[in-house]
Order: C-alpha cells, then structure tokens, then sequence
C-alpha cells in the first residue's frame, strides 16, 4: 500500500498500520484520511505529506 | 530595565540577556546577545504571556511587582516549549500556584516532560477564545513555527499579535521597538533567525501568513518572544517572511572551503574572480576561520553555492563535513551549487560533498572542479572561466 511522507519532519504515513491513537484504523489509505487529521509527530495538515 | 507599555494596561516583562552569546546549545551564536520577551496584561484577568529563561526569573518577578503582586496572576499563556520561554513557569508558578495555563495540547505534553508539575493546564485549539474582561484573547496554534508545540496569541482589541518566536530576533538592545531600534541591525538579526532556524519550515510558514491574511485580521502591532517588538511597521517583516518563505534569493555566490595547504584556498579565490568578472557578487568564507552562524544567513541570500575541500583520507575534511550536515538540514530550496578541490593522489572529497549536495536536494549544475597538488598558471585559468561559468548559470 502507498505510504506516504510528511516533509517537514520526517514521519511515515503506512497505511498498513493507520494511525489508530488519533483515529485512522490499519488499512486506510492516506487519501481515505480526514482532511482534519494531522501528523501525528509535528502536527502540520496532510498537505504537507509526499508519496513515498 | 523597567517594564515598557505597548499599549494601555500591555506592558514587556521581559528581559535582556547582554552576555549571552551560544544558542540552541552551540548551534547558533548570538553576537548581539537576545531577550526573552514576556507580556503582562492587567484586566479581570491578569494575564502573562510567556515567560523568560530560568536565571531571569527572579528579573521577570520583579518587572510584574512594579505593576501588580504576581501573587495576583489569574492566567498564563504558553505559547512555546523551550526553556528560554517556559523555564520561569516553575518559578512564577510557586507564588500563583492556582494560575491557569492556557496552550495547545503538544504544548501540555512538552512542558509535562520538562517540569513534571501537574499544573492548571488548559488547552486550546485555533479559533479558541478567552475572555479577559475588557480584552480578549484569540489563539492560532501554528504547528512547527518552530516546534510542534508552537503558538500564535492575539489580543483582538488592541490587535496585538504575540507569535512567539516567527517574526523574532536574538538581539539585545535597551531599544524594545522597531521606530526606535537600529533599522539595519534589526533586519540582520531578523535574517539570521530566519536562515538558522526557520529556513527548512518555509512551507508551513508560507501556508501559515496565507491563512492569516486570508482572515483579513488586522495587525497593529508584532510582539515576538526575542528582540525588537515591530510597533511601527509590522507588514515589515511580515513581508519579509513572505519572500523568505517563498525561497526569493539574489543572483550572487557564495563560495565555502576547508583547506589543508592553501591550493583549495587558492582555487577559491581565482573562482570568485571569475564570478565577480561575470558580473555577480560572490563571498567566500574559510570554514576554519568563520562562524558558522554567519555563514548560513550569507547562504540564505544567494543562488548559487559552491563547496570546497582538499581530500583527507579520501573524504572532505571534517570542519566542512560538520558545516555541510547543519546545512544539509536547513533543506535549502531553489539553490544550484558545484563542487571544486585540491587532491593529492587517489582524490574522493569532491564525490563526497556531491553526494551530501544531492541529499540536501540542492542541484548540481558543473561537474567537480579538481586539480592535482597546485594549480599552474593553465589550472588556474580553467578555475577562473568554471566560475565564470557558474556565475552565468545564477544569473
């Protein structure tokens, strides 16, 4: 599955795993995240993430 | 130093740290010393924005006694983390220990972290506001500018934006405003800042002035948490960012080099004739003799960037190595650069600092520039038209 990156700190979006504290259930894809989310690690929008 | 008013009932609490000169442990030096800028404003609510590094705690009380018991403060805003604006929180805090703190929630996590108080904290989120009395308080949460924790307030009465450490500098003066600072050592410091610190976040920045602008909010004054407060003209450095953050650069070069016996260096300054002969402005700085600092706010300025080295068992040697790693980590954005050095025998500097070039995503526009011991008299020429060269691809 396409994982993604965010750019300003480094942290990797794998859809395999989700990111279940803050929502996202294993086996969304980045695109299937709410517009809300952010990074987990450094807080900035999805909009700052790149495919990997 | 006595408290300064910016406007009825907002005075600086802060104070001004003449003697420091390391920042960010020895990653940053600060020529012009810093402040650590804190606000107090008098309503229902007595209200602190910030506070100062820890061995300024007991200054900082004594500003706030001059107005009012700091017994009396009712709300804290943490706008930011680090130590050089929270470490007085645990001071302030022994004499209102029933104050509330109001920050983001990574904000709580990091001071959690650094303190171990279970404090009064109170989070807020973008949009969240705060009733003083006659004043209220807006907060912007403004993730990695420059930490995740980071904080923007607004007194939207007064339009008095508190962004922390955006739109900041390490700069020491017994001046607090932008009417009645050193124009020219103000925009020094601001730049500086800007290069060392902020110049890899210039997406989040960019975004950031665009949503703000986009609310129309209006901004009488700039009040950071170091150096001059911009009373006069905040769309000053406002716009400055703009441009920093859309990575705007001159058409000029800056040539960096570590040398063993003087070849490199000799290299280097026949390059930089060769830039200047094409018309484009060029520095040079040994890396053994500068400060890094002051490297990095040269960097941001120009276009175009070239790097030097002798080779030391078979690498770069170590003073530009280290250079090249902070740099490397600024993540510079619509740079060219190339590669030139002296070797003895089996070479390899150059492929090395081309190989830390492309990782730090800045584009190689010349194949290295390397020559065996010193350059003759055909040598030397070669490195003056690579120059030239260089200097034309800037422009």
């Amino acid at each position: 599955m396409q994982k993604y990156r965010c750019t300003v700190c480094g942290y990797i979006y794998d859809p395999e795993k989700g990111d279940p504290d803050n929502g996202v259930k294993p086996g969304t894809t980045f695109e299937n995240i709410p517009d809300t989310w952010v990074c987990p690690e450094c807080g900035v929008p999805k909009d700052m993430f790149e495919k990997i | 130093m006595k408290p300064v008013k910016l406007a009825e009932n907002i005075y600086w609490v802060g104070v001004v740290d003449w003697d420091i000169r390391s920042f960010h442990g020895h990653t940053y030096t600060t020529k012009r010393g810093s402040t650590y800028n804190a606000y107090l404003i008098i309503d229902e609510k007595i209200t602190l924005i910030d506070t100062v590094l820890r061995p300024f705690a007991g200054e900082m009380i004594e500003k706030i006694r001059e107005i009012v018991p700091p017994e009396r403060i009712d709300y804290i805003v943490a706008n930011h983390v680090e130590t050089d604006h929270s470490g007085a929180l645990q001071d302030i805090l022994k004499l209102c220990p029933q104050a509330k703190i109001f920050c983001s929630e990574k904000c709580k996590e990091g001071l959690f972290k650094h303190y171990y108080g279970n404090w009064n904290f109170n989070v807020v989120k973008t949009g969240d506001k705060l009733s003083l009395g006659k004043r209220t308080l807006s907060f912007i949460e403004a993730p990695m500018i420059h930490w995740p924790d980071s904080m923007f307030t607004y007194i939207l009465e007064d339009q008095i934006l508190m962004p922390n450490d955006a739109f900041g500098q390490h700069y020491a003066s017994s001046e607090r405003f932008d009417d009645e600072a050193n124009e020219w050592e103000l925009m020094d410091e601001a730049a500086k800042y800007y290069a060392n610190i902020l110049w890899p976040l210039a997406g989040v920045i960019q975004k950031k002035i665009e949503e703000i602008q986009k609310t129309n909010l209006p901004i009488k004054i700039i009040a950071p948490s170091h150096g001059i407060i911009w009373r006069k003209d905040p769309a000053k450095i406002v716009k400055a960012y703009t441009s920093w953050s859309k990575n705007e650069t001159k058409p000029q070069a800056v040539i960096v080099y570590e040398t063993m016996w003087g070849a490199t260096r000799k290299m280097a300054r026949i390059i930089a004739e060769g830039i200047a002969d094409a018309g484009i402005g060029v520095k040079l700085f040994d890396v053994a003799e500068s400060d890094r600092t002051e490297v990095m706010k040269a960097l941001f300025e120009a276009k175009g960037y070239l790097f030097g080295s002798s080779t030391h068992d078979n690498d770069m040697l170590p003073g530009l190595a280290s250079f090249l790693e902070f740099f490397k980590g600024l993540k510079p954005k619509n740079r060219l650069a190339g590669v030139f050095g002296s070797y003895g025998w089996a070479g390899g500097a150059s492929k090395e600092i081309e190989g830390v070039i492309k990782e730090a995503g800045v584009d190689l526009v010349a194949p290295s520039l390397d020559v065996k011991y010193v350059p003759d008299e055909k040598e030397l020429e070669a490195c003056f038209n690579w120059g030239k060269d260089f200097a034309n691809k800037i422009k």
